[in-house]
């Protein structure tokens, strides 16, 4: 076996991964998004990292 | 005559590259016009990593292999190269901008400095890293392929529990920062690469220009991710959020742990995984990595075959590289590379525990039937 049916399975988990997510999760609303950078932006950044804890 | 022959064979390789391109640029669009244009740049940034990575064959695992056994400086010394130059960058943008823009800041302790331990032994049996397992799973590797959930369990499980780790005992968080701060962080940076090439064997010290090349491009992505994001560049709490995505929908309660309880998560839970960060760089790295496999035809190689038990290691491999990784506030990505260079002492403690694992890991292989006894 060559490597392309382990990458092709793979980018069908994250397809169906995808799919699911959006199936699942609220509506993606772009109109509500943050902007493009957060540098210059004025607000707080706001995404999570591996290296919080949640008390912070 | 052979000029035509070759340009026949050339055009669908060249016309396969450009469409494979511009459908990577109109997903990239399709994610930004639905969840806004940030998530569309972080695809893209997450896409520049994985072709960079495996296209120019940069990494961390490997490097760190070909330094114990070998004594091949050459990664080691790239690896350092990057991480200062994003340094260069990344220390006065913080200090600039301080309510916009925060680092991978974490305190270092008993769990922090065990769980990078487990995770430089446990890289070295799968070879791959946080980063290296998403590239190398991208670019057909089945080990790291079968890993790759088992590490998304794992980030699950770890990131659950991690309050109670953190409890064992901890330092209070500790920043390099200022002027100061950097010049430090350069002199250790150059003194790891300084000690690398002094132990490293004749003809193993010199950068080839790839290795150049990679350093300043992974560099200058995860600047601008910094700047994009707001954060430095992580792979593992993406892949565990995807793992508690899912134990949600199959009905787990997550509200027994004080990390996915906590406000943010949740709301992160509750969110398209096309809004979170890590996320999208995750995605982008799998995707980008597939990408220039597929360019250099590497997706033609042929599989090698394992014995079961070298089969078991993998599965609990990459179950305790997810799990030990959140215990160590991050991989060799958000802790490594993102904690040192945004001045976080735990990326020290981090990269010390690690390469000591990774000196275990690599001992380990051969018991465990994933290479030949030397």
């Amino acid at each position: 076996m060559t490597r392309l049916p382990v990458v092709l399975a793979l980018l069908a988990a994250l397809a169906a991964l995808l799919l699911f997510d959006l199936g699942s999760s609220a509506p993606l609303d772009p109109y509500a998004a943050p902007p493009l950078a957060a540098l210059g932006s004025g607000q707080a950044a706001s995404g999570a990292h591996c290296s919080e804890l949640p008390s912070r | 005559m052979t000029d035509t022959t070759l340009s026949a064979r050339e055009a669908p390789r060249l016309r396969g590259r450009v469409l494979s391109v511009a459908s990577l640029a109109a997903a990239a669009l399709a994610v930004a016009a639905l969840a806004g244009p940030r998530s569309g740049a972080l695809l893209l940034i997450g896409l520049g990593f994985g072709i960079a990575m495996e296209g120019l064959r940069f990494g961390f695992t490997g490097p760190w292999r070909r330094m114990i056994l070998f004594r091949d400086a050459t990664g080691l010394v790239a690896q350092m190269v990057c991480i200062g130059l994003v340094a260069v960058a990344a220390f006065p943008l913080l200090a600039a901008h301080p309510t916009e823009l925060i680092g991978a800041d974490a305190p270092v302790g008993y769990a922090m400095v065990g769980g990078a331990f487990v995770f430089g032994a446990c890289m070295q049996i799968v070879l791959g890293c946080g980063s290296g397992t998403l590239v190398n799973a991208g670019s057909g590797n089945l080990v790291s392929a079968v890993a790759l959930p088992f590490f998304c369990l794992g980030s699950f499980f770890g990131a659950y529990h991690l309050v109670w780790w953190t409890g064992l005992g901890a330092l209070p968080v500790a920043v390099l920062s200022g002027t100061d701060g950097l010049a430090l962080t350069l002199v250790a940076l150059a003194s790891i690469a300084g000690i690398a090439l002094a132990v490293a064997e004749p003809g193993k010290r010199r950068l080839p220009a790839r290795l150049w090349i990679a350093a300043l491009v992974v560099a200058g992505l995860a600047v601008l991710h910094l700047a994009i994001a707001g954060q430095p560049w992580g792979v593992v709490y993406g892949l565990g959020l995807w793992a508690a995505k899912a134990a949600v929908a199959l009905g787990a309660d997550l509200s027994g742990s004080a990390y996915w309880s906590a406000p943010a998560n949740v709301e992160r839970l509750h969110e398209s995984v096309l809004t979170d960060v890590t996320s999208l760089t995750d995605i982008g790295l799998i995707a980008g990595a597939a990408l220039a496999a597929w360019w250099r035809d590497g997706l033609a190689a042929r599989l090698t075959g394992h014995p079961l038990r070298a089969w078991i290691a993998i599965v609990v491999a990459g179950f305790l590289l997810g799990y030990s990784s959140r215990l160590a506030f991050g991989c060799n990505i958000g802790a490594f590379l993102s904690g040192v260079s945004t001045g976080s002492l735990h990326g020290w403690a981090w990269f010390a525990a690690a390469f000591m694992g990774s000196w275990y890991g690599i001992k380990l292989r051969p018991y465990l039937g994933l290479e030949a006894r030397r």
